[in-house]
C-alpha cells in the first residue's frame, strides 16, 4: 500500500485534498557545520544547510548595561546582521523567533544581572535560512558552554502548489511555495518550541509539518551529537 | 560591553618584546601573517583572512539617478560594518570614531584613486547609472582591519559582476543572469593598504600589527599602494612625528607587500574562476575545512515521512473541534451595537465564568454601593433606557451590563464611560 492510498483511506474532516508524501522532497540538504572558528567571541560557530550559511558568535555572561539589567536572570540580545545594508524589521522579526527559543532553551536564571550577546551573520541565503539562524544559534551557544535545559534545532517545511512538503527548501522552491513554516524543536521531548509561518495552509497540514520536522530534528540532533563527539574525541 | 582592559604587565611585556626585535607571535618585523582569500557562492562575495582577523566583503548594484554634477559617472558606496561579532567593544549601528575612520579611509583607497572605471558604469546619462555598493562586515577583530578590508574590497570588487543592461529608445531592460551573461567591473589597479604601527615615538616599526601591538602603538601609517608602485593614499594617526627617511621606508616595504598580496589576490581570483568554468561547487561550503575536528559535514539525509500523515491525523482527531459558533449582533439600543453577550466562552477559559458568577452574587451588594458612590460624586448616567454600555478605551475589553436601579435620575449623559470604570474599580476594591 502507498502512502497516497493510505491517505485516501483516511480521509480528514477538511474539504482540502489530501497531499501525496512522496519521499523524494523529504531530505534535508548537506549540512555542516564548525565550531570555535573565530578568536574573539566567547563561542562561535558556522552553520550550512546547502548553499545556505550562517556564522554565529556568543559573548558572555559578561557586564550589563544598568537599563537592560534583569535582576533575576540573564539579559540575551540577538542581532541579525544581513549581508547587504542595515537590519530591516524582518531581521528584527527573525531575531526575536530565535531569541525567544534561546530563552527558552537557556537556564538564564543562573547569570542574574549579565548579559549574553548572540550575532548572527548571514553569509549566504539560499532559502531556510531562519532555521539555519536557529542551528547556529544553537551550536555557537554549546560552543561557549553556556547551560542549557536542553539543545534546539530549527526545521523549515515548504508546502508547494501541488500540496506536498518540502522539508529544507532552497529560495527557489520557497518561491513557489504556497505555505512556509519554520519549527524550533527541543532535543528532549521533540516539541515545537517555536514556530514562524507564512502563507496559507490546514491544520492538518500545519500537523503533519510539525511531524516532519519532529523526523528531521532526530537527525539534526544525531548531527549535532557527532560533531560534538568528534570535536572531544581527542580528550575524552 | 567593554573592551577588556590591557594591562600594564602585559603592555611592558609587548614594548620590551618589541624593543628586542621580538613578536609575540613569532613574526619578523617585516612579515604580514597568513593570508587567506575564499569566495561565496555568489558574485562579490569575497572573504579575508588575515591571521585571525576575519572580513567578509559583498558587493551589489542598483540602478540609482547619478549625482546631478557627474551626469554620466557611476557611483560607488562603501559602508563598513563593524558588527558587535568582531569585538565585545563594538556597538551595533553606531558610528563610532573607528568605523568612521575606516569608512574614509576605504573610500579614499578606492574611490579617489579612481581604481574602476565609473563611466562604463553610466547607463543612460543623466538619468540612470549603477550604483557599486560594497559592504564590509568584520567577522573577527585581531588587528589592522584595514588591510583586510582593502584587500577584501578590492577583490570583491574584481570578482563582482553585473547584470548586462540594454538601452532601446527610452526603455531600458535588465537582463536576468539566466538571460546574458553578467559584465565585470572595469578596474585599472588594484590599491592595497599596508599599515605600519610606531613604537616609542617611531623607534621601531612593525608591519601588519595585531590586536594587542596595535594597543601599545603610538602611531600609525596607513599607505595605499598598487602594484605599479603608484601610492594611492598615505595617512598618518596617532600623533607621532615621523622622519622623511622613515616614510621613504614604509613606501618601499609596502611596495613590496603590495605586489605581493596583488599576486595572490589575481591567483585565488583564477582558482575560482577555474572552479566556476568547471560546474563544481564553489562558495562558503566549500571552503570550510575538513579536517579540523571542530568541523563535521553530513551528506543529505532523508526525512522519513511515512507515518506523517497518520500522526497529524491522530492529533487532529484527538483534538476538540472548535465550537461553530457565529455570534449575532444584538442591538439593545438604536445606535448601540453589541457582539457575544450571553454566548458561551469559546476560549475554553473557566476563570471568565468564575468571574461572572462572582460579578453576579455581589451584584446586589455592588449596586448599593455604586448608588452611594454616584450621589458622592454628582454623576448622574443615563440609565433610563440603556442597559447596555460599553467601555471602549478599557484594555481588558469588559463589558459590564448594569441594571437600569435608578430610572427616576435625571438623563444628562456625562461621561458614562469614566463612570462605568470608576464603579468597577470599586467593584474590584470590594472583591479584595
Amino acid at each position: 500500500m502507498t502512502s497516497s492510498d493510505r491517505d485516501r483511506q483516511i480521509s480528514h474532516r477538511g474539504s482540502s485534498v489530501m497531499e501525496e508524501c512522496g519521499s523524494s522532497n523529504a531530505f534535508l540538504r548537506e549540512f555542516g557545520c564548525e565550531q570555535s572558528l573565530l578568536s574573539r567571541p566567547d563561542g562561535s560557530a558556522s552553520f550550512i544547510q546547502g548553499d545556505t550559511s550562517v556564522l554565529a558568535g556568543v559573548y558572555g555572561p559578561a557586564e550589563v548595561k544598568v537599563s537592560k539589567e534583569i535582576y533575576d536572570r540573564a539579559t540575551l540580545e540577538v542581532l541579525i546582521q544581513p549581508k547587504v545594508g542595515l537590519p530591516t524589521v524582518k531581521e528584527r522579526s527573525q531575531e526575536q523567533c530565535v531569541r525567544e527559543t534561546c530563552e527558552a532553551s537557556l537556564l538564564l536564571s543562573l547569570h542574574p544581572r549579565s548579559s549574553l550577546t548572540l550575532i548572527l551573520q548571514v553569509l549566504h541565503d539560499d532559502g531556510s535560512l531562519l532555521s539555519c539562524f536557529l542551528n547556529a544559534a544553537c551550536m555557537a551557544l554549546m560552543d561557549a558552554g553556556l547551560p542549557m535545559s536542553c539543545l534546539f534545532c530549527g526545521v523549515t517545511c515548504a508546502i508547494d502548489a501541488n500540496g506536498e512538503i518540502i522539508t529544507d527548501p532552497t529560495a527557489a522552491q520557497e518561491k513557489e511555495s504556497r505555505a512556509l513554516m519554520t519549527f524550533a524543536i527541543d532535543s528532549k521531548e521533540h516539541k515545537v518550541m517555536m514556530s514562524s509561518t507564512k502563507g496559507s495552509f490546514s491544520v492538518h497540514e500545519l500537523q503533519q509539518c510539525i511531524a516532519v520536522s519532529q523526523k528531521a530534528s532526530e537527525k539534526i540532533f544525531q548531527f549535532y551529537r557527532d560533531s560534538i563527539r568528534r570535536r572531544y574525541s581527542k580528550t575524552l | 560591553m567593554k573592551d577588556t582592559p590591557l594591562s600594564n604587565c602585559e603592555r611592558d611585556f609587548l614594548l620590551k618584546a618589541i624593543e628586542e626585535k621580538k613578536r609575540l607571535d613569532g613574526r619578523q618585523t617585516y612579515d604580514y601573517r597568513k593570508i587567506k582569500i575564499t569566495f561565496g557562492s555568489d558574485y562579490g562575495c569575497c572573504f579575508v583572512d588575515l591571521g585571525k582577523t576575519r572580513v567578509m566583503a559583498q558587493v551589489s548594484c542598483e540602478l540609482v539617478a547619478p549625482k546631478e554634477n557627474r551626469p554620466n559617472e557611476g557611483i560607488m558606496f562603501f559602508n563598513i560594518e563593524l558588527s558587535p561579532m568582531a569585538s565585545p567593544a563594538f556597538e551595533q549601528s553606531r558610528q563610532s570614531e573607528l568605523s568612521v575612520k575606516l569608512n574614509r579611509q576605504l573610500e579614499r583607497c578606492l574611490r579617489n584613486s579612481k581604481c574602476i572605471d565609473t563611466e562604463s558604469l553610466c547607463v543612460v546619462s543623466g538619468e540612470k547609472v549603477w550604483q557599486i555598493r560594497v559592504d564590509v562586515h568584520m567577522l573577527n577583530h585581531d588587528g589592522n582591519l584595514m588591510d583586510a578590508a582593502s584587500i577584501a574590497a578590492i577583490t570583491a570588487l574584481c570578482h563582482f559582476r553585473r547584470p548586462d543592461v540594454a538601452i532601446q529608445g527610452e526603455e531600458v531592460t535588465v537582463y536576468s543572469p539566466e538571460e546574458r551573461d553578467t559584465i565585470p567591473l572595469s578596474i585599472y589597479h588594484m590599491p592595497i593598504s599596508v599599515s605600519f604601527s610606531f613604537f616609542q615615538q617611531g623607534t621601531y616599526l612593525l608591519v601588519d600589527p595585531c590586536e594587542l601591538e596595535e594597543r601599545v602603538m603610538d602611531g600609525l601609517l596607513m599607505i595605499a599602494m598598487n602594484k605599479h608602485r603608484e601610492i594611492c593614499s598615505i595617512q598618518s594617526s596617532g600623533g607621532i612625528m615621523l622622519l622623511k627617511e622613515q616614510v621613504m621606508r614604509c613606501s618601499k616595504i609596502a611596495s613590496v607587500k603590495v605586489s605581493e598580496i596583488t599576486e595572490l589576490i589575481s591567483k585565488a581570483l583564477q582558482n575560482d574562476k577555474k572552479a566556476r568554468k568547471a560546474g563544481g561547487k564553489c562558495g562558503y561550503a566549500e571552503s570550510m575545512p575538513q579536517e579540523r575536528i571542530t568541523a563535521l559535514k553530513m551528506d543529505e539525509t532523508p526525512v522519513e515521512m511515512t507515518d506523517v500523515s497518520e500522526r497529524a491525523n491522530d492529533v487532529v482527531q484527538k483534538a476538540k473541534a472548535p465550537p461553530q459558533m457565529v455570534p449575532s449582533p444584538v442591538v439593545p439600543v438604536p445606535g448601540v451595537g453589541q457582539v457575544g453577550q450571553g454566548l458561551k466562552n469559546s476560549w475554553g477559559l473557566e476563570e471568565e465564568d468564575e468571574e461572572q458568577e462572582e460579578e453576579e452574587d455581589s451584584s446586589g451588594v455592588e449596586q448599593a454601593k455604586r448608588a452611594t458612590k454616584m450621589e458622592e460624586e454628582h454623576h448622574v448616567k443615563e440609565e433610563s433606557r440603556a442597559a447596555v454600555v460599553e467601555i471602549s478605551d478599557s484594555e481588558e475589553e469588559e463589558v459590564v451590563i448594569l441594571h437600569p436601579e435608578t430610572p427616576d435620575k435625571t438623563p444628562k449623559n456625562t461621561r458614562p464611560v469614566s463612570h462605568q470604570k470608576r464603579a468597577e474599580k470599586s467593584k474590584k476594591k470590594q472583591k479584595k
